[in-house]
């Protein structure tokens, strides 16, 4: 599948009717997670044939982009139900067969490395701290291929040190710093659309 | 839920030491048919507890697996057939996964398990 067929389908996904702030509910766009699956598929091999789960996977777009690409199996899960039910439907209109579990990432019950890959686009941590590393730390637990992740861009220094020290990562490496646009969703958006730099990383386990 | 996630999945309540595996109930499940892939299956045979499967297939009625397994078998496409079919083409809808050591039950609804912790329990 091309890069622009990916993108063109992810574009027609639905996506949170009622954002909830406190989850940092933001849609990854299509153009960023085309862009993400496109590069771990085609410059790494970490998709086709793979166990891929998406952690925080929303309304699915990251885990869908994956199925797309020849995942064999692909896991989504999502703290809120709500969301989970959104992505069963994204995924049924596009006949694609992905697993879904509600569960909070950081009390999540796992045996060993049971995926290949993770995805993941985290809560980047404005309204409570420390949410998006909790998440990295479970990814780098669970995968034995690869975690591909989205943090700002201000915050590359704190991701690359954690992961390599904390979390024990083999390598931490930015494939691009992409430009994530934030529509007005919630009420203390004043501006219409702002755009927010964040970096793709790819992290080995 | 398919088995092959069934396979992943622990309980994690707090004191828990041993979670894994769940134990599966089910009252409703559909088939839907998968392409077959023999590396894939290859690949995964030594990441899955034999045991939680085959007790899984049997909940849901699939009794053609053998009760204990080796890489050897791996050699017969019988076999990769039957392995493929409860991995991957059995989807539990209605249910509950059951942690063996509380009792624990964690919900199935509409193939979503819902693994969400009280917070006495986290």
């Amino acid at each position: 599948m091309k890069l622009k067929q990916l993108e063109g389908l992810l574009g027609n996904l639905d996506q949170f009717s009622d954002p909830k702030v406190e989850l940092e509910q933001y849609p990854t766009g299509p153009h960023i997670a085309s862009r993400l699956l496109y590069m771990a598929e085609s410059m790494f091999g970490d998709v086709s044939g793979k166990v891929v789960a998406d952690f925080g996977c929303g309304c699915g777009t990251l885990g869908i982009a994956s199925s797309l690409l020849g995942a064999e199996h692909v896991i989504g899960f999502d703290i809120d139900s709500h969301s989970l039910e959104i992505a069963s439907i994204n995924a049924a209109e596009l006949e694609l067969d992905i697993d879904l579990i509600l569960c909070d990432i950081k009390s999540l019950g796992l045996k060993g490395k049971f995926a290949d890959t993770v995805v993941m686009n985290p809560p980047f941590g404005t309204r409570r701290k420390g949410v998006d590393m909790e998440f990295l730390s479970v990814a780098l637990k669970v995968a034995s291929r690869a975690v591909y992740s989205l943090h700002k861009t201000t915050t590359r220094e704190h991701v690359r040190r954690a992961a390599l020290r904390d979390y024990n990562a083999k390598s931490a490496e930015v494939l691009c710093e992409l430009r994530f646009d934030v529509p007005q969703l919630y009420k203390f958006h004043k501006k219409k659309e702002v755009d927010i730099a964040v970096d793709l990383w790819r992290f080995v386990p | 839920m398919r088995l092959l996630t069934h396979n992943m999945l622990s309980s994690n309540v707090k004191g828990v030491v041993n979670g894994f595996p769940l134990r599966l109930e089910a009252s409703t499940w559909v088939e839907k048919e998968v392409d077959f892939n023999a590396d894939f299956l290859r690949s995964m045979f030594s990441k899955i507890d034999w045991p939680a499967l085959f007790g899984a297939a049997q909940t849901v009625g699939y009794v053609a697996l053998p009760e204990s397994a080796d890489a050897s078998m791996l050699e017969s496409e019988d076999f990769l057939k039957k392995f493929h079919h409860a991995l991957l083409e059995i989807h539990v809808e209605e249910g509950a996964l059951v942690c063996p050591e509380t009792g624990r039950r964690f919900p199935i609804n509409k193939g979503i398990p819902n693994m969400l912790l009280n917070e006495d329990e986290v």
